[in-house]
């Protein structure tokens, strides 16, 4: 039995049931049993003052790479869930494009099976919807889900066959899980490493066009509504997408949607000096896809923010663009720039926030948590919303450095971060640690 | 790096330079032309220097071309290229380079396939770097030397019609012109089948035509870019054949322009797919003094960014002011 836990004096931001208050909660026996001003204090209740903090139900990022099997030099499960509850994440759904790939129930409960050991922030698996990520045969979704797959994607790739992507949708209908789809036209995107424009043609790099992702995003929203299925689209980046996903959701179609922070707050011009760091699949796109992106998360076309936490080495990074590989990390770095590039300038409310990073990926993919009624599972999210710090890779959790805001000076931060009731990181002790 | 030199530390493309800067290259490499016209064509200069041609892309003209200009200056030269190197044996780029680095060499020219890679470099080393082509990026000693060429000719760039004929997409040489050209006050356009052609192209500053009857009626030169025969086979283009009859620069279509338009071609040429025999070897070509300018050109930016003072490159040559010296 655990060690009750009392928050006391946050404001307490849970959209779910359109609390906005400052007031006391108290978490035991890994729930939530009270939300008040006079709920007393248990003598052996652990005290956290939240005094000037935003205390919301946790964080959940359904979009990451956590690089185990595999990869463990660049990341392990463990090592991504500690970077998780440091970015104030208490769950993350890790991606299935690992070697060798989550695409069978001894692989999804391996995955399980780490995440629990890691202590920190839930993990749950996503399970590949081809064989070996092939884009061939369908993988046993039942069995995945069975051993612990929350939804089926093979992020990394497209589902290239239209036939594939149908049967997928249908097949994971039977079993109520969501099809993630990495939208990208193959052909279109072949060799590309950066958006297509004035910049890529600039610079003599190879450009993707918009279309590359929005020829895939209206496929899936026509193949959702023939299969009256959920699709999920992963890393939105487009101002093309967004008003097709809008098409899609006013004629009722299921289709559901993500943002990674990086498309909300940076362009193409980040790729200038061949800045690897600035490489990822999409690519970042100009200003006005970033502007309509955060219309979109406001309106709610876009129901989630998600990492696509892609981390990698040092040397793989450390070359020349075109033969650099795509992506970021984002764990610890996805708070402040979504409330740095929607919240301060206003675009945003934290109560929106904690919509589109917790209570909407609870609700979309089925999970425990994104909410903190009484008895829900007491996964809490304790955030500064108006520190500024500046970003340093060499104290990430993570082990990939892997990112563009280095040195960047950003706002919001999170303090302390409960899962299941235990406090599995505090800001504080990551400092002495270090 | 030398402090107030007129170049910075290196040369990575004329998109960074201004006019002026350009301008002073040029001026430089007009008493270096004169040495590569004497019986001994070798002045000490750049006595004591090393360079490292480093070569990832295979080249004969451009590499030579640079060679000669840094033996002519009395520079030590070492050629690497990829195939020999340890980079086929699975070294990074900035591995090679720093290892060649701690043998005390004073610059890099480089050739590399992948765009940007010479910045890339230049970030990671103290030593100069001349980008001798990074990918589909730039090649500013050749947009140099062209741009040396047209003004031999003309007496003047601004104000000139230049037309840059043919892959602009897959191009360095097409983005260095398009650049220096601007910056000195031409006019350019380009003129292409629109498979060849950035997407972005209508926003660079330059004029787009289709057909190359017009483009020719409109210039005063026609820059002719290799078509690489690997764009017909990744389907850009359907076959050579129609590529010729329909963007080739044929001695008949010359003949009804309005002047005499002068032809540039950076080569190696595909004689009879975007140039004819007849035009590349005829009146109008200065496809040889471009090569011959291309020394000079290469001499005077080995000379600016080794430290050397403009106002000093005639007094260079008779070996009475050192470079870096």
């Amino acid at each position: 039995m655990t060690r009750q836990v009392l928050l006391t004096g946050g404001r307490v931001l849970d959209p779910s049931q359109g609390t906005d208050v400052v007031t006391d909660v108290l978490l035991g026996e890994g729930k939530v049993v009270a939300i008040g001003r006079n709920i007393g204090q248990p003598d052996e209740a652990l005290v956290v003052d939240c005094e000037g903090m935003i205390v919301s139900p946790g964080f959940i990022d359904v979009h990451c790479h956590l690089r185990e099997p595999g990869r463990a030099d660049v990341e392990t499960i463990a090592s991504g869930a500690r970077a998780a509850a440091a970015g104030g994440f208490t769950a993350v759904c890790a991606m299935p494009n690992t070697d060798p790939v989550i695409d069978n129930p001894a692989a999804v409960g391996f995955v399980v099976r780490q995440g629990l050991l890691a202590n920190a922030a839930r993990v749950y698996p996503i399970g590949a919807i081809s064989v070996g990520q092939r884009g061939e045969a369908l993988a046993e979704f039942g069995e995945m889900i069975d051993a612990g797959a929350i939804a089926v994607s093979d992020d990394g790739k497209p589902v290239v066959s239209a036939q594939l992507m149908r049967t997928a949708l249908e097949y994971a209908r039977t079993f109520g899980v969501p099809v993630i789809d990495h939208c990208e036209e193959p052909t279109l995107a072949a060799g590309g490493a950066m958006n297509e424009g004035l910049v890529s043609a600039r610079l003599g790099l190879k450009g993707i066009p918009d279309e590359a992702e929005e020829i895939m995003v209206i496929r899936d929203i026509l193949l959702a509504r023939l299969t009256r299925s959920h699709v999920h689209l992963a890393h939105m980046s487009t101002k093309g997408s967004v008003e097709l996903i809008r098409w899609g959701k006013e004629r009722g179609i299921n289709v559901t949607a993500e943002v990674c922070p990086h498309h909300l707050s940076l362009t193409e011009d980040a790729v200038e000096g061949y800045d690897t760091n600035a490489k990822m699949n999409p690519p970042l796109r100009t200003a006005e896809d970033v502007a309509m992106l955060r219309d979109a998360v406001r309106d709610g076309t876009i129901d989630l923010v998600a990492t696509d936490h892609a981390p990698h080495h040092y040397d793989e990074k450390e070359r020349e663009f075109s033969n650099a590989p795509n992506g970021i990390v984002g764990l610890e770095t996805a708070l402040s720039v979504v409330v740095d590039s929607l919240v301060v300038p206003g675009y945003l409310d934290f109560g929106t926030l904690v919509e589109r990073m917790s209570c909407s990926p609870a609700r979309l993919f089925g999970l425990p948590g994104g909410t903190l009624r009484k008895g829900a599972p007491a996964d809490v999210t304790i955030f500064d919303p108006s520190v500024r710090w500046k970003v340093d890779p060499a104290q990430f959790l993570s082990k990939g450095r892997n990112t563009p805001y280095a040195g960047m000076t950003l706002t919001g931060r999170a303090i302390c971060t409960v899962v299941g009731g235990e406090i599995v990181y505090t800001l504080n002790e990551q400092r002495d640690a270090k | 790096m030398t402090a107030g030199a007129p170049l910075g530390k290196d040369l990575l493309g004329l998109e960074p330079l201004s006019g002026e800067q350009i301008t002073l290259i040029l001026d430089t490499a007009e008493p270096f032309k004169e040495i590569s016209e004497r019986a001994i064509k070798k002045v000490p200069t750049l006595r004591g220097s090393t360079v490292v041609n480093l070569f990832f892309e295979n080249s004969t003209r451009t590499r030579v071309s640079f060679e000669f200009a840094e033996k002519r200056l009395s520079a030590d030269t070492v050629n690497v290229s990829s195939g020999a190197s340890s980079v086929s044996k699975g070294e990074t780029l900035v591995d090679t380079a720093r290892n060649l680095e701690a043998m005390r060499i004073d610059m890099v020219v480089m050739r590399h396939p992948s765009s940007g890679a010479a910045a890339f470099l230049a970030e990671r080393i103290e030593s100069n770097v001349i980008n001798a082509g990074d990918g589909t990026h730039e090649h500013p000693t050749q947009g140099l030397l062209d741009l040396l060429t047209l003004r031999d000719h003309f007496k003047k760039i601004a104000g000139l019609r230049v037309c840059i004929c043919g892959d602009v997409l897959h191009s360095r040489v097409a983005r260095s012109n398009i650049w220096g050209l601007r910056k000195l006050g031409a006019e350019v356009a380009v003129c292409g089948p629109r498979s060849l052609l950035p997407s972005a192209i209508d926003d660079m500053g330059v004029t787009v035509f289709s057909r190359i009857e017009e483009a020719i009626e409109w210039s005063d030169a026609l820059n002719v870019l290799r078509l690489q025969l690997e764009r017909m086979t990744a389907g850009y283009i359907p076959s050579l054949r129609e590529y010729n009859r329909f963007f080739g620069v044929t001695r008949e279509r010359l003949e009804r322009a309005p002047r005499d338009v002068l032809i540039l071609h950076p080569g190696p040429m595909n004689r009879g797919v975007e140039i004819d025999s007849d035009v590349a070897d005829g009146p109008h070509s200065v496809i040889l003094p471009q090569v011959t300018n291309g020394v000079a050109v290469r001499m005077a930016v080995l000379y600016l960014l080794s430290g050397g003072r403009p106002e000093l490159a005639e007094a260079a040559k008779t070996g009475k002011a050192g470079g870096a010296a």
